[in-house]
């Protein structure tokens, strides 16, 4: 691990999450739109080809955010197709993103049993 | 049976009902305001000691009564008619703080235009006799205001520039007949504007149209112009309604801007206090009527007060299929004693 790499993470994370506050702050798009639209664009870019460039340059920078999310599992269904045919479609993209969604889930659970929610004042 | 109607929106109370007392409550951020010394008061735990925001809001109203009865020295039992509402579905903040007073009881929606609703019915009802003593009486929480009507707090929503933040507080006021006190001179009552917009979070500019009607319907059906009253306020267009306000009366050539101002942008500091466009909510007018105003009234620092509670009639529902906002605003012209 280098201090390039985590530049690079940093700069394409940074980015990503930069378009997610100009989406917020100058449009009407709900923080929920932003973040189904994020994952899908994940999926798209990720079964054209074109974000496996973006993760081969900046790594957990652009895996971490949602539309590193939507690439698993775009990833995941080509993975499952190649491997078991047609069938794949429907199992790949949960497979591949099992780990992160039971994580989410746990630790989310975790988080509600240990604090509360507090009015920012 | 006379006649009290005047023009198409309006009413006069000829009997004088009077303000025998009034109260506000706040939350920590109002209490950190520049009105926080109006507030008879303000609490550091924005949960007011329950275990939930809805509870919290109740309390609100809970305290707010409980004040303003000890400053008129009157008991529950003093009151014929109470009238509440709030922002929570089905008005839970208000029944479930009045459910243990036995004070009759009239809810009320009218969203954040609900204080000054429930003061004119409740002058209404003291002027025509149906009621000795009415209470008006509603809040708000920031807290359970944005699980209502956007996201719960631990979802970690981010908020746009246009949003306002809603009022941690309540206001009441206790209605009857007397000589020295404020009096609730004539009210309008508002129509439903709809200019189509959309965005929930961006509620100043959806209810300052029905600001505009309002108090132009007031002006005409009453004979009168804004230099007829020391102040005008809005209940929470926050800076931005406030502004559109003062476009559409510039437009027609009416000169309000030396005595209008918004609840909104009084009751926090704009600059210091991360509140985006300002305060809303129905604690937000109802504070600042209940605390800081009416005591300018009671200390002749304002002679003539119009009073003009603005509200968005939207659901969540309605938002989620994409309707518009339908806004309304009710005027009620208040005026110190002695005249």
């Amino acid at each position: 691990m280098t201090a390039l790499e985590y530049a690079k993470a940093f700069l394409v994370g940074g980015l990503l999450c930069a378009i997610g506050q100009i989406l917020l702050d100058k449009t009407k798009l709900t923080p929920a739109r932003i973040l189904v639209a994020y994952v899908v664009a994940g999926v798209i870019l990720g079964g054209t080809g074109v974000y496996q460039h973006l993760v081969d340059w900046g790594g957990a920078g652009a895996t971490v955010p949602l539309t590193g999310f939507g690439f698993n599992l775009a990833k995941g269904v080509r993975e499952a197709v190649d491997e078991q045919g047609l069938l794949g479609v429907m199992t790949g993209g949960l497979r591949a993103s099992a780990g992160g969604i039971a994580a989410a889930v746990f630790f989310g659970a975790l988080a509600a049993l240990l604090f509360q929610p507090k009015d920012k004042s | 049976m006379k006649n009290l109607h005047r023009g198409k929106q309006s009413v006069l109370f000829d009997e004088k009902p009077a303000i025998l007392a009034h109260s506000a409550v706040g939350g920590k951020r109002e209490g950190a305001g520049p009105l926080r010394r109006y507030f008879d008061y303000t609490s550091d735990d924005t949960k007011f000691g329950q275990k939930s925001w809805e509870k919290a809001e109740s309390r609100l109203q809970e305290l707010a009564l409980e004040k303003a009865r000890s400053k008129a020295g009157l008991r529950n039992s003093d009151f014929d008619v109470l009238f509440a509402g709030d922002l929570l579905n089905q008005c839970i903040s208000s029944s479930f703080a009045v459910r243990e007073t036995r004070i009759p009881f009239l809810g009320l929606y009218g969203a954040c235009s609900t204080m000054a609703e429930s003061l004119t019915l409740a002058a209404s009802a003291v002027n025509a006799g149906y009621a000795r003593r009415a209470a008006a009486l509603t809040s708000s929480h920031f807290a359970s205001a944005e699980r209502q009507y956007r996201y719960p707090l631990g979802y970690g929503g981010q908020r746009t520039p246009t949003a306002q933040w809603t009022v941690t507080g309540a206001g009441c006021c206790l209605v009857g007949r007397a000589d020295a006190a404020p009096w609730v001179q004539a009210a309008t009552i508002g129509r439903i504007v709809d200019l189509g917009i959309r965005d929930a979070n961006n509620m100043g500019a959806a209810m300052a149209p029905a600001a505009y009607d309002t108090l132009r319907a007031h002006f005409d059906d009453l004979s009168l112009a804004p230099e007829d009253y020391d102040l005008i306020v809005t209940g929470d267009l926050g800076e931005l309604g406030k502004e559109i306000v003062l476009d559409a009366f510039r437009r027609d050539g009416v000169g309000i801007g030396g005595v209008y101002n918004d609840c909104g942008t009084m009751i926090f500091d704009l600059q210091k206090q991360d509140v985006h466009a300002g305060g809303s909510g129905c604690g937000c007018g109802a504070s600042v009527l209940c605390g800081y105003l009416l005591t300018q009234l009671e200390t002749g620092k304002l002679r003539n007060l119009l009073f003009c509670a603005t509200g968005a009639l939207m659901s969540p529902v309605s938002t989620w299929q994409g309707e518009s906002i339908p806004a309304i605003c009710h005027a009620v012209a208040i005026q110190a004693k002695g005249r």
